[in-house]
């Protein structure tokens, strides 16, 4: 009994130690952000890394998930005679929810994943302690840029992500449902708002950014430094990383939405 | 460190296509036209009732529409709401005396203001106030009524 309650205590405090350890590692990341404006070239080798590779699986995803939606909600909102609808139903759930939650959980396993592996392995072979050796920061040299980076890559993802889906609906509501056309688009341009809907998806994708790759790093940064470590820490990150994605996803849309639904 | 140039390149084409992704949306998925073109006037209507009329719902004349409602507000001496209306400055005849009903845009459609142009040769102007006016049409009351109507009709026979 007494040995449970200590193994249930020694489990507190280490997420307790684990919690308090990757809020101190973002405030030590963030003391380096500032020495990135002099060297934006390492922020730009980021993007590419995480957001450039990241595209055509953002793409596909993207039309596809907008071409099933339009493809759904036609065969519901037929029975009431409301198929005029699918253009602002597509348009606002793939802007307000599917664009930044799909797009960060994607981010998390595609671009976490390979963000945790990278820096544990670079851990785990010793690269890390011997650029502190020589002076080199890791924290400023090697993590701060790829914060910046997934912060900065995963709205614009998400923005393509929504751009393709609504255009993928459309394409399946015109050419496959025979949805009229111009009703597709101005029924949507009469019922999405550029604030409240589009300006709020891309606050959530930004909040999703930062939030996917922070754990990505902290996971790399923290593995031991083993090959098994380095395999958990890949999928803590994609495990936290998308129960995170979605956590967050109900509060700020409570915020954002929650007054008028 | 010297970038190689394939990065680059293929980094700008990311932002911009990402940035183009987003005026997209902005430009034809939701109407930010509407907030650019600001140019209409104000004009307001007080309603017994306005349902569920709502900012940004639709005014139309002859189906067509002419403008967004703006603001919705209650005038706590008259006990009615003042709803404000922005008709875009193309519509600049639309007579003085011209009336303004709230309407079901079909059967479970969204409440709309529908305008019925008048006969009078001024036009309204920004600031102007409709006078005549006609309340949503409230189902439940409706009901009410038409049940009491039946009742009477019974007692009468």
């Amino acid at each position: 009994m007494i040995t449970q309650l200590q193994h249930l205590g020694a489990w507190a405090l280490k997420r307790f130690e684990r919690l308090g350890r990757s809020h101190l590692f973002l405030f030590h990341v963030s003391a380096g952000l500032g020495e990135l404006l002099t060297r934006p070239g390492l922020v730009i080798q980021q993007i590419f890394a995480i957001g450039v590779l990241s595209l055509p699986i953002i793409l596909v995803a993207g039309l596809f998930v907008g071409m099933v939606l339009a493809l759904q909600l036609y065969n519901t909102m037929v029975n009431f005679g409301a198929e005029q609808s699918l253009g602002p139903v597509v348009a606002l759930s793939l802007v307000r929810e599917l664009g930044p939650v799909v797009t960060a959980l994607l981010f998390a396993g595609r671009a976490g994943s390979a963000l945790a592996a990278e820096i544990g392995l670079m851990k785990a072979t010793e690269q890390l302690s011997s650029m502190e050796m020589m002076a080199v920061d890791p924290m400023r040299r090697i993590i701060a840029p790829r914060l910046v980076g997934g912060a900065l890559s995963l709205p614009l993802l998400a923005a393509m992500f929504s751009a393709i889906g609504v255009s993928g609906g459309f394409m399946v509501a015109t050419g496959l449902l025979g949805v009229d056309s111009n009703a597709y688009w101005s029924q949507m341009q009469a019922n999405v708002d550029l604030f409240d809907d589009i300006a709020n998806g891309v606050i959530k994708s930004i909040v999703f950014g930062v939030v996917v790759t922070w754990i990505a790093v902290f996971e790399g940064y923290d593995a031991a430094p083993t090959s098994e470590g380095v395999a958990r820490a890949t999928t803590r990150t994609v495990v936290n990383g998308s129960l995170a994605v979605l956590g967050l996803d109900f509060i700020l849309t409570a915020l954002m939405f929650g007054d008028n639904g | 460190m010297r970038q190689s140039r394939a990065v680059e390149i293929w980094v700008g084409v990311f932002v911009a296509l990402g940035f183009s992704a987003l005026l997209m949306l902005a430009m034809k998925v939701s109407s930010i036209t509407s907030y650019i073109d600001n140019k209409g006037y104000q004009i307001s209507a007080a309603f017994e009732n306005i349902g569920g009329l709502t900012v940004r719902a639709p005014v139309r004349i002859a189906g067509v529409r002419i403008g967004r409602v703006s603001d919705i507000r209650f005038d706590s001496d008259t006990f009615q709401a003042i709803v404000s209306m922005r008709i875009d400055a193309q519509y600049n005849h639309l007579p003085l005396d011209s009336s303004a009903s709230i309407l079901t845009d079909g059967l479970l459609g969204e409440n709309y203001i529908g305008l019925e142009p008048g006969g009078d040769e001024e036009s309204l102007k920004e600031g102007d106030r409709i006078e005549i006016t006609q309340s949503a049409l409230v189902l439940e009351k409706l009901i009410g009524q038409f049940l009491f109507s039946r009742s009477q009709g019974g007692a009468s026979k």
